[in-house]
């Protein structure tokens, strides 16, 4: 953007020189005098009843400095439970997580006890020597299973497995499906992992009895979350708690959620008045940090005989894991993403939670939409090769054209807004990806590499996702005598370089100067309130309050150095962390003597009468979602005889909105991209019949690395949103969104000679050989 | 505290004689005694790379090693990287102008593995840093960032040898 100083660039990332010199503060380096360390004792079974916990053995061990469990915990705690989940009426049954098991394990990795020791090896050693006898219960391991009649029930204290049941949609569903000329019907299971941040979870605590103060610092999206429910748990009051973000090392979502853990080491170092540290290791996060895992979809979408939509309907079954720590809305996304990009006169979706004894499923990056852009895409595909059109041109006829924005959907959020395409350019969007890929071309690459024996394919998917969820983030800005700007914020940060895209947005009017500008985010006593990073919404939210704080700020400023200097406030600049008479570089006042003109002296006016303090605190509020769209065009080469899946272009052309750093946003979206190929390709997260994990390690469970990643080519439009004064929309999640649905089209399409198609993800190498193999027997 | 034993090592070119508990990794010794947090854990099995660390300047996992293995050895470390507190090594500065890393997290093991890496090959392709790097697992940046700073560190190290 032209005529901006710091805005708009590809302005180096403060978060850097600390990082690169591994001077970073995350919180397993968090090294305190005295300090303790936890191990938990965890359920080894998916279900079972406990009969006893005997912890003598371990408590009496050289080293061991408590053992507790639930009943050691319970004087005090004013609530047991962990109560999070999001409001709605679809809740057939509450299950919220218990501080730690007592009388019933639900899924494997739940925590039964704590054990602190001087060191985590001696933990370690302890917790394996605390006795539990289980009496194992029949296991869910399906959530097709868990709807059966007759099927085991997840909680032995359940009704029934139903965790939620709702139904969304618009317009005659069943007229225009009985008159339609062609109905298409798919049965699709989808399936994505965990986050597998590098950094595991982890929480170090420790009281403060002179103050009467917990401090927890915790490897968490949302500082301001978890001083709540330690609040409602502990019987503390808002100056007894406080929790601070280190240096996080992604979080992708799970780390958004509260955990038994966390309250744990918080009694514990309460109880011991020492301070207690606890870092998860990967194999328990494996088995006790949320994840995403399956959803069975049953989808049928009625077209004309030009490919033109006239509905879609189906049901769709989805895996919410033992218990509700999040909420339906991952469920929701996707039921309420799958006919957004397009014209879609009628839609209806059935859905259905079902409870199984595996780890409790919330959002991972991307949250739900990838699988609701996955079921779309796939049926478009499927009605474009029955009706004999061009993949890419059955969406020309049935994307939301850029006139029609905005364009009012019949859905509501989860909040009960009314869905709003806010801005943007689908179809140029898709063009231009497919101009990109050179899809006109493709046909002639196809044939020549066919008969050189080479299978290769293109696919193309288009996305829209809502970002930027609100209702507000607070931000503070403020001077102080100093003359540094300091901003605060509820906002967390977890690698998405926050503290620097809120420095260019509050440097930009202060000055121009990013390294006068401290931002102090994920810490619960900055400001009162908090709702953190998830949603792909902080750089909407926060960033709007930033902007609007340091607008004011700005005008507080000049308004004091004009009186100061004796000049028109029209006349004066800020410059770096002075404010000077334009043109006159010797008339100046430093930003710090404004800021204590303005702090007050006993007895005498603050000048120009304003307010005291040279400090601004807004909440942009905002209830609309803003929603990002983009492409990605995909071309690929498969080995039939391996089932090797290998990049030859990956393009996204995205739009969101304006971009604050380029480089930033490129960032996210190549991140996210990776993230989605993994999904497509490579994550599965494996059950056995009893719900015991079987992929618990980087060896079974695998991540994409970078020799599997292509060069990611991108383009970026820009369609500022209406809906906040930056114009801006969220990315994080961007690139994640159309990866499955691109992939597995350009995969069908390269194995088109063999006549396979493929309905699920991850779709692994086997499968692939073992499809093709069918197909040949059968052509045999 | 089980059995310990003494042992003398070079880290980052200060020798550190210490007593430290046989069982202890070399990760867990690095972290807690000299307190160098830089070195990260995130698997603890050998597939990450985080704690990726030079011994003897070769590329080590730190998880998979035991403290006691390395007595009368030398380290090197993130924290060892940058030739003084003000400039950083050109590696670092690649991976900032690049935006080679995003939480930070996986940064130690990729910077250890990349200095390595481009000792052995000054000059190398895209597809050689890929597989140079293809055992340091990062879940934020999808690698492009990590791979345009080792090649653009690669021909600020040339430039600098030639000059």
């Amino acid at each position: 953007m032209s005529g901006w100083k710091v805005f708009g660039s590809r302005a180096k990332r403060l978060e850097d020189p600390a990082l690169l010199t591994g001077q970073g503060r995350f919180v397993d380096d968090i090294i305190l005098p005295e300090m303790l360390h936890a191990a938990f004792v965890r359920s080894p079974h998916g279900h079972a009843k406990i009969s006893r916990i005997d912890v003598e053995q371990a408590q009496t061990m050289d080293g061991v400095q408590a053992v507790y469990t639930l009943n050691d915990f319970r004087p005090h705690l004013t609530n047991e439970h962990l109560v999070v989940g999001l409001p709605s009426p679809a809740y057939k049954q509450e299950l919220d997580r218990p501080a730690l098991a007592n009388d019933e394990v639900v899924y494997v990795g739940k925590p039964v006890a704590i054990v602190v020791a001087d060191t985590r090896y001696i933990a370690e050693d302890a917790a394996a020597m605390v006795m539990v006898d289980y009496d194992i219960l029949p296991a869910v391991a399906d959530c097709r299973a868990a709807l059966e009649d007759g099927a085991p029930l997840a909680h032995s204290t359940s009704p029934h497995n139903i965790l939620a049941q709702f139904d969304m949609g618009y317009g005659e569903v069943d007229s225009v499906f009985a008159n339609a000329p062609h109905v298409y019907s798919e049965s699709m299971w989808q399936h994505r992992g965990g986050s597998q941040s590098i950094e595991c979870r982890g929480a170090v605590s420790f009281y403060d009895p002179i103050e009467d103060l917990v401090t927890l610092y915790s490897a968490t999206q949302a500082a301001h979350t978890a001083k709540n429910i330690l609040i409602d748990m502990l019987g503390l009051d808002e100056n007894q708690i406080r929790v601070i973000i280190p240096d996080v090392g992604g979080g992708f979502g799970p780390k958004l959620v509260f955990y038994q853990e966390d309250v744990a080491v918080v009694l514990a170092a309460k109880l011991l008045g020492r301070p207690v540290k606890w870092a998860e290791d990967r194999r328990e996060h494996f088995i006790s940090t949320t994840q995403e895992r399956d959803q069975f979809w049953d989808v049928e979408i009625a077209v004309d005989n030009d490919g033109k939509i006239l509905g879609l309907r189906g049901s769709m079954i989805h895996d919410h894991g033992a218990y509700t720590a999040r909420g339906i809305n991952l469920a929701f996304n996707s039921a309420l993403i799958v006919s957004l990009p397009y014209d879609v006169p009628c839609y209806y979706m059935d859905v259905v939670l079902a409870v199984t004894n595996k780890v409790p499923v919330t959002p991972v990056r991307g949250a739900g939409h990838p699988q609701g852009i996955f079921v779309m895409e796939r049926l478009l595909d499927r009605a474009a090769r029955e009706l004999g059109i061009d993949r890419p041109e059955i969406r020309r006829r049935n994307l939301i054209p850029t006139e029609q924005l905005p364009y009012t959907k019949g859905l509501k959020t989860r909040g009960d807004a009314p869905v709003i395409l806010d801005s943007g350019d689908y179809l140029a969007c898709m063009e231009d990806a497919l101009e990109r890929i050179d899809f006109t071309g493709f046909l002639e690459r196809q044939k020549k590499a066919l008969q050189e024996g080479r299978y290769i394919g293109v696919g193309v998917a288009n996305y829209v996702k809502g970002t930027g969820r609100g209702p507000f983030e607070t931000v503070t800005v403020r001077i102080g005598p100093s003359g540094k700007i300091m901003v605060y914020s509820g906002a967390a940060a977890m690698g998405q370089s926050t503290q620097t895209m809120l420095t260019q947005i509050v440097a930009e009017h202060l000055g121009g100067d990013m390294e006068n500008v401290e931002v102090v985010i994920g810490d619960s006593s900055v400001v009162p309130m908090g709702i953190g990073g998830s949603a792909s919404r902080q750089t909407v939210t926060a960033g709007s309050s930033a902007l609007l704080a340091a607008r004011e700020v700005q005008d507080k400023a000049l308004k004091v150095a004009a009186h100061m200097l004796e000049a028109s406030e029209e006349d004066l600049e800020i410059d770096g962390n002075e404010i000077r008479v334009k043109g006159v570089p010797d008339l100046k006042v430093g930003l710090g003597k404004v800021a204590h003109a303005v702090a007050g002296t006993p007895g005498y006016a603050l000048p120009g009468g304003i307010e005291p303090g040279m400090e601004a605190t807004k909440n942009f509020m905002v209830d609309d979602l803003t929603f990002v769209n983009g492409t990605a065009a995909v071309e690929v080469e498969v080995d039939p005889e391996t089932g090797k899946v290998s990049f030859l272009k990956y393009v996204i052309v995205h739009d969101c909105g304006t971009v604050v750093n380029p480089m930033i946003v490129e960032g996210q979206v190549i991140g996210g991209t990776a993230h989605g190929i993994g999904n497509t390709l490579f994550e599965w997260m494996g059950y056995d019949e009893t719900a015991q994990p079987i992929t618990t390690n980087f060896a079974e469970y695998l991540l994409v690395s970078a020799p599997e990643m292509p060069h990611i080519q991108m383009g970026h439009m820009e369609s500022p949103t209406p809906l906040n004064p930056l114009g801006v929309k969220g990315v994080g999640e961007c690139g994640v969104v159309p990866a499955p649905a691109a992939i597995i089209s350009a995969v069908e399409n390269a194995l088109s000679p063999f006549g396979v198609f493929f309905d699920h993800v991850p779709l692994r190498p086997p499968e692939i050989v073992e499809k093709i193999q069918s197909a040949k027997a059968l052509a045999g | 505290m089980g059995e310990t034993r003494k042992i003398s090592l070079s880290v980052n070119g200060k020798t550190y004689e210490e007593e430290v508990e046989v069982r202890f990794t070399l990760a867990d010794f690095l972290r807690q005694q000299p307190g160098l947090t830089g070195t990260h854990l995130g698997c603890e099995h050998g597939v990450c790379g985080a704690c990726t660390i030079l011994l003897n300047g070769r590329s080590a996992r730190s998880c998979l090693m035991l403290a006691v293995q390395v007595d009368g050895q030398e380290i090197t470390t993130i924290e060892g990287i940058a030739p003084s507190e003000d400039e950083m090594h050109p590696l670092q500065e690649a991976f900032r102008d690049n935006h080679g890393l995003q939480c930070g997290f996986c940064t130690p093991g990729m910077l250890t593995t990349l200095i390595e890496f481009l000792g052995d090959n000054p000059d190398p392709t895209e597809q050689e840093v890929r597989e140079a790097i293809s055992g340091n697992l990062c879940r934020c940046t999808g690698y492009q960032g990590i791979v345009a700073a080792a090649l653009d560190a690669a021909q600020r190290l040339r430039e600098a040898k030639g000059a």
